[in-house]
């Protein structure tokens, strides 16, 4: 999977569930901010990459995952072989 | 001293329609609600009958955040309580300066349950279920989104009282405002409408296979019955002591005057007559009322054999030679279960606020329980001014409420 179907499918994903429009995802944005994620709707997010990729990130990455480009590195880095 | 307690608003999203002047044009015309489900069929259903609910649509209202906690179920009441609310012309600025309670019915969140469990499992981890599901999948859902929607901050109590859930609430609400602890209380009862709410309703061959003819499945009282007919969708009203709603002029619909409640003390599913019984003579004792006064009867019966009869032979009982006019609008909605008790309120006052009676359709002949007592076939235009309203439910719990006009 190339870096750019990780986030035409990562955008997509993300701008339906949480009812954004994917304009906003540029690649410096905040995630939690732009996706107005608050303690319980993160759990969303972890859900969704998990279902999707069967990526399981655990509470300590999740912290220094802040902007879009920090989550499709993590993806793109942790993608099952 | 108590005080009286009286019916401000209603509101409902169900079957028959989800504005009052849909439904009470349903009633009247003896609409049915009822369809065949082939997505309930192939899935495997002995029957695959059931009623027909629209999906209410809640992204201009609320944030998908706050959505994530609502079940089905607490979407219908969600949508039910907004016209509720509205009806009874209580807004926001109001809702925040007092003190506004809830009481709602629920007695099931198998769909939210199933799927929460089903990514558990799936994925063997607690994260996969998501963000909603430990509040979508607790009975009191409905109770706790509306009290946080609505920002309501008086009690906040969920009724779990299977068919009876919507009456005991009311009654519930009724009481509290009676003895002067609330001055205004949400009441209602909700009723998710998915097929795995009721898939081991299904298993234990309780639903009418009439699947050739829908409409004519849920059949009240009648001779041929083989079965009910599971509904859902959720109903709410708003109770209010009678100095409150005229302090605040606010419209006012009825008046609660009596709510009677029992327990069979017996079998899990198969009714008897002596509780049903004694809950209807509790709550004409409560009244103050005799049975003569009583204009109508909105039955429980909800197109069962024995069900049907035992309430039958409960109303002859306490009513005797008073031939009241009967009828059980699950003829045309099915058994909505936990919301019934709520919603049969509400069809029961839009009857008596438009001077009808809507009709028990498909009763066509009795058996010889259901002969004791007087089965209005169709719809009659019958000024009433007072009616009784039974919901009884699995484990013997049976509640029954008297409302009067004003």
């Amino acid at each position: 999977m190339t870096r750019e179907e990780i986030v035409e499918k990562v955008n997509s994903l993300l701008s339906e569930e949480f009812e954004v429009e994917a304009e906003a995802f540029t690649p410096e944005a905040n995630v939690k901010e732009t996706l107005s994620l608050d303690s319980l709707s993160l759990v969303d997010l972890v859900a969704i990459i998990q279902q999707t990729y069967k990526i399981k990130i655990p509470v300590s990455d999740l912290r220094e995952i802040k902007t879009f480009n920090n989550l499709y590195d993590y993806i793109e880095s942790h993608l099952p072989a | 001293m108590e005080k009286r307690v009286v019916i401000t608003g209603m509101g409902i999203w169900s079957c028959l329609g989800k504005t009052l002047d849909e439904v009470r044009d349903s009633l009247y015309t003896g609409k049915s609600g009822i369809v065949f489900s082939q997505e309930r069929k192939d899935a495997g259903f002995r029957s695959a009958l059931c009623a027909h609910i629209e999906h209410p649509d809640l992204k201009p209202f609320i944030s998908r955040n706050l959505r994530q906690f609502m079940p089905e179920e607490a979407q219908y009441a969600y949508m039910a309580t907004r016209s509720a609310l509205e009806h009874a012309r209580l807004d926001q600025d109001y809702i925040d300066s007092h003190e506004v309670g809830i009481i709602y019915g629920n007695d099931s969140v198998a769909e939210a349950t199933m799927q929460a469990l089903d990514k558990f499992r799936d994925f063997k981890d607690t994260s996969a279920c998501g963000s909603g599901a430990i509040f979508q999948s607790m009975n009191s859902t409905v109770t706790m989104n509306l009290a946080c929607l609505f920002k309501l901050r008086g009690i906040s109590l969920t009724a779990s009282a299977a068919c009876a859930s919507g009456s005991q609430a009311i009654g519930l609400g009724a009481l509290l405002i009676r003895n002067g602890l609330q001055d205004c209380i949400v009441c209602g009862g909700a009723q998710e409408a998915n097929m795995y709410s009721v898939a081991a309703f299904d298993g234990i061959q309780s639903f009418s296979v009439r699947e050739d003819e829908p409409t004519k499945a849920s059949r009240p009282f009648d001779r041929n019955r083989d079965g009910l007919v599971p509904g859902g969708g959720a109903a709410t009203v708003i109770l209010e002591s009678y100095e409150h709603a005229v302090k605040r002029g606010a419209p006012i619909l009825a008046e609660i005057i009596s709510w009677g409640f029992s327990s069979n003390g017996d079998h899990i599913s198969t009714p008897n007559v002596a509780g049903p019984a004694r809950s209807l003579e509790l709550c004409l004792s409560n009244s103050g009322i005799k049975a003569e006064d009583i204009g109508y009867i909105n039955a429980h019966a909800t197109s069962t054999r024995i069900g049907d009869s035992r309430e039958a032979l409960a109303i002859a009982e306490i009513f005797g030679e008073t031939k009241v006019p009967v009828t059980s609008t699950k003829s045309q909605t099915g058994h909505e279960m936990w919301m019934a008790g709520a919603s049969e309120i509400i069809y029961s006052t839009l009857m008596m606020k438009n001077g009808f009676i809507a009709g028990n359709i498909n009763f066509e002949n009795p058996d010889e329980d259901t002969a004791c007592i007087n089965i209005l076939p169709e719809t009659r235009e019958i000024h009433f001014d007072t009616f009784l309203s039974n919901s009884f439910g699995f484990g013997g719990t049976n509640s029954t409420i008297i409302v009067k006009n004003l």
